[in-house]
């Protein structure tokens, strides 16, 4: 709460940095009226005012927040008599948030002793130092670069070239945040990764035929020696991902077609923002679908052919995630047809073809590069599709191509590994990330594929 | 000559019958594939109303309550947290069937009432002391197993061993049904509880909450983020590598899987950051990566949607780069930019594959009242009762549900409505 206080007054010292610094602009001419002699519009010196007041004052204030934690803690475990200070690191770091929390005045596990009363109000007193300091400093930082711009204003100072300037960094750094993302996507998922291949190689990860990411806990314990052996996952996934392209395909490709040739508009008009409702549904709504309406059907239905079907079969998965590709499908497809020249279409049509054979021999060859790409784009969409399979396909790492038994998938195993609670050095939650490294590559590569085929294509016939 | 150009023409003839049997076959499974979708959607939504609607009511018991003194403090001395309320409605329960005898026959008759209805004698008791020694008629809520019975989720007439309820409950369901004590109305507790371990207390208020700060989180990074990147690529950045390396990740981060972005989560935000673990705070950065790309290509279209002669003209009269982008353009690429804001807001808040990897899964009952508040989120919601086995929450998973698909489409229609407003053809 006090940060927000701090913000607020913050932002009240901006707000008269700004009004201060027009008023000096008009008060170096000699009022209003002369504002003409200004190089800039008063409002700029304004602006001017206001940013070298906020800008430092904000950037040390984040700055602080961010670092204030990690550095209470390091001068806590410095003070901290020797007995505790040589504890291994899981146990220091237990200490550490036991005495966190006894400062906090939460319930905390174990005994209090007086190391850790004395740690814990020695922690209440850094906190609240660090608070008065924090506050002194960043209002101080604020009035002193508000006073500062306020000399610099002089009739012939360029105060609006000066804001544009400062905007337009804003502008790039904004900019620069999605290729911070991709970094950090990058960063975190091979740190982590790299881990885990230290404990288990490269070789055994990508070729192994077992998956039971179970761990020993103690040396003695039986059948969780804990292998890492991804083949099952990746056919499972692909499996799935099958299933869904031959529901997924044919249909979207051809309700497409339909829509662009020979549906009437009154038609096309309902059909598209229905499909486009498709779409919108979010995806564990069609997990929940999946997993309680469409999966009992694939059992009944496979029973009564006489079929073993486990309840959690892929088929259900499939089936429903290709239902939610549709759109998708169609959408790219639709865009790549428009995208033939008429010209093609026309003298087809002209030599006599029907219009299925002009389509099937003039235009769906001639779009076919865009189709393509569309393919790619949603095959990397149901490879990385998390809560279908999360709630309708299983856990157990099958390695079959039958689509009545279950299987799992990267993105199942991915979260059943990090959902609840985790040891964060353990190599099954390493896993996940060694996991997540090859989704990422993948999508990645099926992406930038698929994206490429798309954007050429379309250049093709502009 | 003559004779061969019959012949062509008898061979056209010839196969028209079969080009037009493959023109009709081709036309009719463009229609099928047309009509799965559609149908598939209207399956979807009747079975979702079908489960779901039951959900939005609530049956419930009238019972006699006596507020005895001797049973509330035994001792002279009410203490609220301690006093003995579910006593109360036990002794209610017995006087309204005095010939039902024998420890288990009773505690399967206690089990007709959900033990809300302790807690709500204690809220009424704590509001009004002065209750304390009279006798009340009030309604409670019955046990989430009574309103699937009434609710014709449970058949009676099935296996007595196959139901989760008794013939004697049943038969006490029908006497209590005849004697006008039963009643089913609007289930308040669905939007003003958080969750809960019995079906009938649990409601969706914890999980709208922790939506609701998320998308403040989210709209707050998000849209101006978005809006400052696209106006930058569209407007300023120099046509180079740098750009178009920008260009293409953007693109490539619209398409990343989701849960990649939980992955990131976790890592940047809590190991590495030490931001607490399922906080909308959290939550709300994730999303707004996560809705970053489709807010900036949407804002790159809307900007590039306004016509150049709007520059040339700020410009020649005077308008500095800057000027011209925000005092012009940017007013008149404003509805593109919203609605395309609004659309990724809908995503961000049907998502829950990344919301799963920084710990929005816990059981919270709690609703949360702050940004950093452990909370879970409306799709995160419908995840965990889908989970549940009690019929009772498939039934509430499909409520939670239409909630949500319903704020999907106010989402949605604000943007369609934006977009016809005030979009201008150039």
């Amino acid at each position: 709460m006090q940060n927000l206080t701090l913000i607020l007054v913050l932002a009240a010292m901006a707000g008269g940095a700004f009004y201060m610094g027009r008023r000096r602009s008009f008060a170096v001419v000699g009022g209003p009226a002369h504002s003409a002699q200004l190089h800039s519009l008063p409002g700029y010196y304004g602006y001017f005012t206001l940013i070298w007041c906020l800008l430092p004052a904000l950037g040390l204030f984040l700055l602080w927040v961010l670092l204030e934690p990690k550095v209470i803690v390091a001068l806590i475990v410095e003070s901290l008599p020797d007995a505790q200070r040589t504890m291994s690191a899981g146990e220091l770091n237990l200490l550490v948030n036991n005495i966190q929390n006894l400062a906090a005045g939460d319930a905390i596990s174990g005994e209090i002793d007086t190391v850790m009363r004395d740690a814990a109000d020695r922690f209440n007193e850094y906190v609240a130092a660090s608070r008065q300091m924090l506050a002194m400093l960043t209002l101080g930082l604020a009035g002193l670069g508000g006073a500062i711009a306020l000399r610099r204003i002089r009739p012939e100072f360029r105060a609006r070239n000066r804001v544009e300037q400062v905007v337009l960094y804003l502008l790039i750094a904004a900019s620069s945040i999605a290729i911070l993302t991709t970094i950090g996507i990058v960063l975190s998922v091979l740190f982590e990764a790299i881990r885990f291949f230290r404990e288990v190689s490269v070789t055994e990860f990508l070729f192994g035929l077992t998956w039971s990411p179970q761990t020993a806990i103690r040396a003695d314990q039986v059948g969780s020696s804990g292998s890492f052996g991804a083949v099952p996952l990746f056919a499972g996934t692909l499996l799935i991902t099958a299933i869904a392209m031959v529901v997924a395909v044919p249909v979207g490709l051809m309700t497409a077609i339909y829509l662009a040739e020979y549906s009437s508009s009154r038609i096309r008009a309902v059909a598209k923002p229905l499909l486009e409702l498709l779409a919108g549904i979010p995806t564990v709504v069609y997990g929940f679908f999946a997993a309680l309406t469409v999966a009992p059907w694939v059992r009944t239905a496979g029973e009564s052919i006489g079929l073993q079907v486990a309840s959690e079969s892929a088929l259900a998965a499939g089936l429903v995630m290709g239902i939610m590709i549709i759109p998708l499908v169609s959408s790219l497809s639709d865009d790549a047809i428009h995208a033939v020249p008429t010209a093609m279409r026309d003298g087809a049509l002209g030599l006599g073809s029907t219009r299925s054979e002009t389509m099937i021999k003039v235009i769906l060859p001639a779009a076919l590069p865009g189709i393509v790409g569309g393919i790619l784009l949603a095959v990397s969409r149901a490879i990385g599709e998390t809560m279908i399979v999360v709630m309708a396909a299983g856990l157990a790492a099958n390695l079959t191509a039958n689509p009545f038994e279950a299987v799992t998938t990267v993105t199942v195993q991915i979260v059943t590994l990090l959902v609840g609670d985790q040891e964060f050095d353990s190599a099954k939650t390493l896993a996940a990330f060694a996991l997540g490294l090859m989704l990422f590559v993948v999508t990645l590569c099926l992406n930038v594929l698929g994206l490429t085929f798309v954007r050429k294509y379309r250049e093709q016939y502009e | 000559m003559r004779a061969s150009r019959k012949n062509s023409r008898e061979i056209v003839e010839a196969g028209l019958a079969r080009r037009r049997r493959k023109e009709a076959a081709f036309r009719a499974s463009g229609m099928l594939a047309t009509a799965v979708g559609v149908i598939f959607l209207g399956v979807f939504f009747a079975t979702l109303v079908m489960q779901g609607a039951s959900a939005f009511k609530q049956t419930f018991i009238k019972l006699d309550v006596e507020m005895s003194a001797s049973v509330l403090a035994p001792d002279g001395k009410l203490d609220l947290a301690y006093a003995d309320f579910d006593g109360l409605v036990r002794n209610a329960l017995r006087k309204e069937f005095p010939d039902v005898s024998g420890r288990s026959e009773r505690r399967e008759l206690y089990r007709l009432v959900s033990i809300a209805a302790g807690y709500q004698l204690r809220d009424m008791v704590a509001a009004d002391p002065s209750l304390l020694g009279s006798t009340s008629t009030i309604w409670v809520p019955a046990s989430s197993n009574v309103d699937m019975l009434i609710k014709g989720n449970i058949d009676p007439e099935i296996d007595e061993s196959l139901r989760p309820i008794n013939d004697a409950q049943v038969a006490w369901v029908e006497s209590l049904q005849e004697n006008d004590r039963l009643e089913t109305r609007f289930n308040t507790a669905l939007f003003t509880n958080g969750d809960s371990r019995e079906p009938e207390l649990a409601g969706i208020r914890g999980a709208l909450m922790g939506s609701f700060y998320m998308l403040i989180v989210t709209v707050a990074l998000a849209f101006p983020i978005g809006v400052a990147a696209a106006i930058y690529l569209e407007e300023f950045a120099p046509r180079s590598r740098w750009s178009d390396l920008i260009e293409v990740n953007i693109n490539n981060l619209a398409a990343v899987p989701s849960i990649v972005f939980g992955l990131l989560g976790l890592a940047v935000f809590i190991n590495w950051m030490a931001l607490p673990r399922s906080a909308p705070l959290v939550g709300g950065l994730v999303l707004s990566l996560l809705t970053l790309p489709v807010i900036i290509i949407a804002s790159r279209a809307a900007i590039q949607s306004v016509p150049p002669s709007i520059r040339e003209a700020a410009l020649g009269l005077g308008a500095s780069k800057m000027q011209v982008v925000f005092h012009h353009v940017m007013p008149l690429a404003l509805p593109g930019m919203l609605t395309g804001t609004i659309i990724g807001m809908s995503r961000a808040l049907g998502e829950s594959a990344p919301l799963l990897m920084i710990g929005m899964v816990a059981f919270i009952v709690d609703v949360p009242g702050g940004f950093t508040d452990p909370a879970t989120a409306l799709p995160v919601q419908v995840y965990l009762w889908a989970d549940s086995p009690e019929r009772a929450f498939a039934e509430r998973t499909s409520a939670a549900i239409i909630v949500l698909l319903g704020f999907l489409l106010i989402m949605n229609l604000a943007a369609v409505i934006i977009r016809k407003r005030m979009e201008r053809k150039w």
